[in-house]
């Protein structure tokens, strides 16, 4: 069992992304990329220097050109993604892409679509659910056999980066109830396939997300990712490894409002003192530190667990998920409030930081959700 | 192999020789625990003996100098030692404050002497001490404590009152804060004294408690003497070594968050209590608390983990012991009232066999304590967000 502390090479690693993410994409360039309707969503130009700095390679073993530092260095990309704001394909690409083509991908799917993530030349995204709730394993979209190949028909909500991805990881199925883990399939569709449809939602958090229809698309055979109707299973780790980043993200955010807000009531004056004199502010804070605390510890253990292949990840990563969902809700309700008058304004950036940490939140399960699948892992 | 993969068979050996199989089980109340002091009475002939072994290597306080009889472990070894008794679940030899608290005082600030006359005798469990610190005018406010020490030369007269001293009927000595300067500011005029509770002038007077026992006591000083030998490094700068002190404490009480090696989750004990349906436990509120408190906990844990790789990495968080000490006794509150729920009206059986003398509701009430004693969770509040957190 490793120690609960980072190594040299992943320390660096978190210091190298905090100094380039500061910066190269702080909170202003979300604004910037929100007030003009940026098209895309995120910088292409910063995504490259994401590239040349290694980040799209972290998961990617050296094998295929990437740099293979594992969760817990992306973990540490993602922390500072949370801190700054900074909008990037990151997790559809270099985290969910990756992992679904290393669990379920072919040798040769593998040999053509991982290097080209690592040098930045393909973006990826995952669409899975269907339901405004997170539920993987609810699944309508078909899939048919189609002489050699398949044919799919379906519907897909909130798939990040979907309108700018290359290839969309879908899920479809050919047998079993809906809701039924047995009879799902991933699936690689080019997103330009004819019968693709994709509608751009800018949601909240001025982030990118799409609906994606397949209207009768036809998929040659070499589109299956792994085994046909046994793909619950890759799914479920790679959503566990989403998680795990999600986490790491949230912590992040959480810090950085923490920090914001301590950092206001220390200069803001009322009453002739400085608001950080107040006992029923300073009691506040510092349970919320105390929480924040316990979310280092769950993020770190989930992202070494993943590393590890542990059995028990699913857990560790449950449980990390749960706990960040859990506190930057708090950390982002408080820096409004701590903020005052002020925190409700579109000036003050903690109102991009509650948006955006909702969303995180949502995606692939909220605390409800995973509290559910601990509790379920731990056997009650 | 490594040099601690060595000592790691070697200590599994010896525990597998020396632990008595009925010592191989979580202790279950304070009457459970083996104290030691010179009038304990050791309730079973195994008890005995396991204290005995390990006090013989020096185990019951394994990081401590050999020279002063302790084990002379290193961090890693001392982890190591941990792990092999957790996994066989031996229960620790000795509850003492002498361990837990005044040792590591006494070892940091306590002069040669002094480290000599009372580091052995606390290591063997042969003296039994109690903390004098709170006071009826001096609780959260330590440092307004008024018992005055008077200087006559060799030696203090020491006369005041001391409140909600632990155990201080059947300790054997006391370690007490006493003002030594009424001139200067009130943090700087204290002292940390040891006496003997036999000295003349001495008196305790038990309080008792919602939860029907009395633990507690009032003791009275009433023109004790207190040779100047026994001050716990320099007169007047007693208030520091008081702070390192209750740093010890608060780590040691924030510990009651986690839960002991082989003792029963509280998911487990909820799975007895109201069973499974479709692998779920039958009452859907108390699971969704359940988990709610078992995230928290398992966080909780992780964290204390953390906070002491990260002291061995040498990356220290600032006053951590006080976060430890808030999250975990809220913690552990939490868990005494989801057993209540958990047990129904069962939990309130006050009095009876079966209930194993109320040991449920009687565990619940302790607990209460924990958010007060060693400095209540408020001013642990104050000290995060003071010393951490930089608000004034
Ligand atoms: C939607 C909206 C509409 C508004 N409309 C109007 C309007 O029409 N006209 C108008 O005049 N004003 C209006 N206001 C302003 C509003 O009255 C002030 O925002 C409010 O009184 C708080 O003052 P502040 O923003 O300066 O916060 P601050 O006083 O700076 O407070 C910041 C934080 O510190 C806390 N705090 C402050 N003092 C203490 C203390 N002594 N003890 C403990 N905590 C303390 C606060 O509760 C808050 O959480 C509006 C505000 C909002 C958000
Ligand atoms: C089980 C138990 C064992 C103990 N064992 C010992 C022992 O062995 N030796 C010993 O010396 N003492 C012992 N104590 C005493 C303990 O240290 C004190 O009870 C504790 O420090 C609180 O002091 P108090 O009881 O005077 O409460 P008070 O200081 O009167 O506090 C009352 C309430 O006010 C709050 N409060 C006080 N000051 C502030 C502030 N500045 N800001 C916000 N809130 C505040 C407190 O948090 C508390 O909720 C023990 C106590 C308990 C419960």
């Amino acid at each position: 069992m490793s120690a609960l502390v980072l190594n040299e090479e992943q320390a660096m690693l978190k210091d190298a992304a905090k100094g380039f993410l500061a910066e190269q994409a702080p909170v202003s360039q979300l604004r910037a990329l929100r007030d003009t309707r940026d098209e895309t969503g995120f910088s292409r130009e910063l995504w490259q220097q994401m590239v040349e700095m290694g980040f799209s390679g972290t998961l990617v073993p050296e094998a295929f050109g990437g740099t293979q530092f594992g969760h817990v260095g992306m973990g540490q990309i993602s922390l500072q993604c949370g801190h700054n704001l900074s909008a990037s394909p990151l997790l559809s690409t270099a985290v969910l892409g990756v992992s679904s083509l290393l669990l379920g991908g072919s040798q040769a799917q593998q040999t053509e679509l991982l290097p080209a993530i690592a040098e930045g030349r393909l973006l990826t995204a995952l669409a899975i659910d269907e339901s405004p709730r997170h539920a993987p394993w609810r699944v309508a979209t078909r899939l048919s056999r189609d002489g050699e190949g398949y044919r799919l028909n379906g519907r897909k909500l909130c798939v990040v980066d979907g309108h700018v991805a290359d290839w969309l990881i879908v899920s479809a199925r050919s047998s079993g109830e809906e809701s039924a883990r047995e009879g799902i399939s991933l699936l690689l569709v080019e997103r330009a396939a004819p019968g693709v449809s994709v509608e751009r939602t800018i949601m909240a958090d001025s982030r990118n997300a799409a609906l994606v229809s397949f209207d009768n698309v036809t998929l040659p055979a070499e589109a299956l990712l792994g085994v046909e109707g046994e793909a619950a299973a890759v799914l479920e780790w790679v959503l566990d490894v989403g998680n795990a980043q999600l986490a790491a993200e949230l912590l992040g955010i959480a810090e950085e409002v923490f920090s914001r807000s301590v950092a206001y009531l220390q200069e803001r004056k009322q009453f002739g003192v400085t608001l950080g004199s107040f006992q029923a502010l300073q009691h506040r804070c510092a349970h919320l530190f105390s929480e924040i605390e316990l979310v280092k510890s769950a993020v770190l253990k989930a992202l070494q667990a993943l590393d590890a292949s542990d059995p028990e990840a699913p857990q560790w990563v449950s449980l990390a998920k749960a706990k960040a969902c859990e506190v930057a809700e708090l950390a982002t309700n408080e820096g409004v409030q701590l903020h005052g008058g002020m925190g409700m304004t579109d000036e003050f950036d903690i109102g991009l930081f509650i948006k955006r940490a909702r969303l995180v939140q949502q995606l692939f399960g909220d605390y409800r959700y995973h509290a559910n699948r601990f509790a379920s892992l731990r056997g009650y | 192999m490594t040099d601690l993969d060595a000592f790691r068979q070697q200590t599994r050996a010896w525990l597998e020789d020396n632990c008595p199989q009925s010592m191989r089980a979580p202790v279950t109340s304070d009457a459970d625990a083996c104290w030691g002091g010179r009038n304990f009475q050791f309730q079973s002939e195994d008890q005995k003996l396991w204290l005995e072994r390990m006090a013989a290597r020096g185990w019951t306080a394994p990081d401590w100098p050999r020279e002063y009889g302790g084990g002379g472990l290193s961090r890693a070894e001392t982890k190591v030692l941990q792990e092999e008794m957790a996994r066989i679940k031996a229960r620790a030899p000795l509850s003492s404050f002498g361990v837990w608290m005044i040792g590591p005082a006494i070892l940091k600030f306590g002069s040669e002497e002094l480290k000599r006359q009372h580091l052995p005798p606390i290591i063997r469990g042969e003296i039994r001490w109690c903390q004098g610190y709170s006071e009826p005018g001096a609780g959260s406010d330590l440092a307004g404590l008024q018992t005055r020490a008077e200087d006559h030369g060799d030696h203090f007269i020491v006369n005041g009152q001391k409140i909600w001293t632990s155990y201080a009927d059947k300790a054997d000595w006391m370690f007490c804060l006493v003002r030594t300067n009424t001139e200067a500011k009130k943090q700087l005029g204290i002292s940390l004294v040891l006496f003997d509770m036999t000295t003349p002038g001495v008196s305790t007077r038990p309080i008792k408690l919602i939860s029907g026992s009395s633990p507690f006591c009032e003791t009275f000083l009433d023109n004790v003497r207190v040779d100047k030998d026994q001050v716990v490094g320099e007169i007047n700068a007693g208030w520091t070594i008081a702070k390192y002190l209750l740093t010890h404490e608060r780590e040691m009480i924030g510990g009651m968050g986690r839960t002991a090696a082989g003792q029963k989750t509280l998911p487990q004990i909820a799975v007895e209590a109201i069973g499974l349906e479709d692998g779920k436990l039958a009452d859907g509120y108390l699971r969704s608390e359940i988990s709610r408190w078992d995230i928290d906990a398992a966080a909780f844990a992780l964290t204390s983990e953390r906070v002491l790789d990260e002291a061995k990495a040498g990356q220290g968080v600032g006053a951590a012991s006080a976060m430890l000490k808030y999250y975990g006794t809220e913690l552990n509150k939490r868990r005494q009232e989801l057993n209540i729920a958990l047990h129904g009206s069962q939990a309130m059986v006050w009095e009876g066999e079966a209930s194993n003398e109320g040991a449920m509701p009687r565990t619940w009430l302790r607990s209460k304590g924990n958010s007060i004693e060693g400095g209540t969770s408020e001013i642990q509040l104050n000290v995060i967000a003071r010393n951490i957190l930089g608000l004034q």
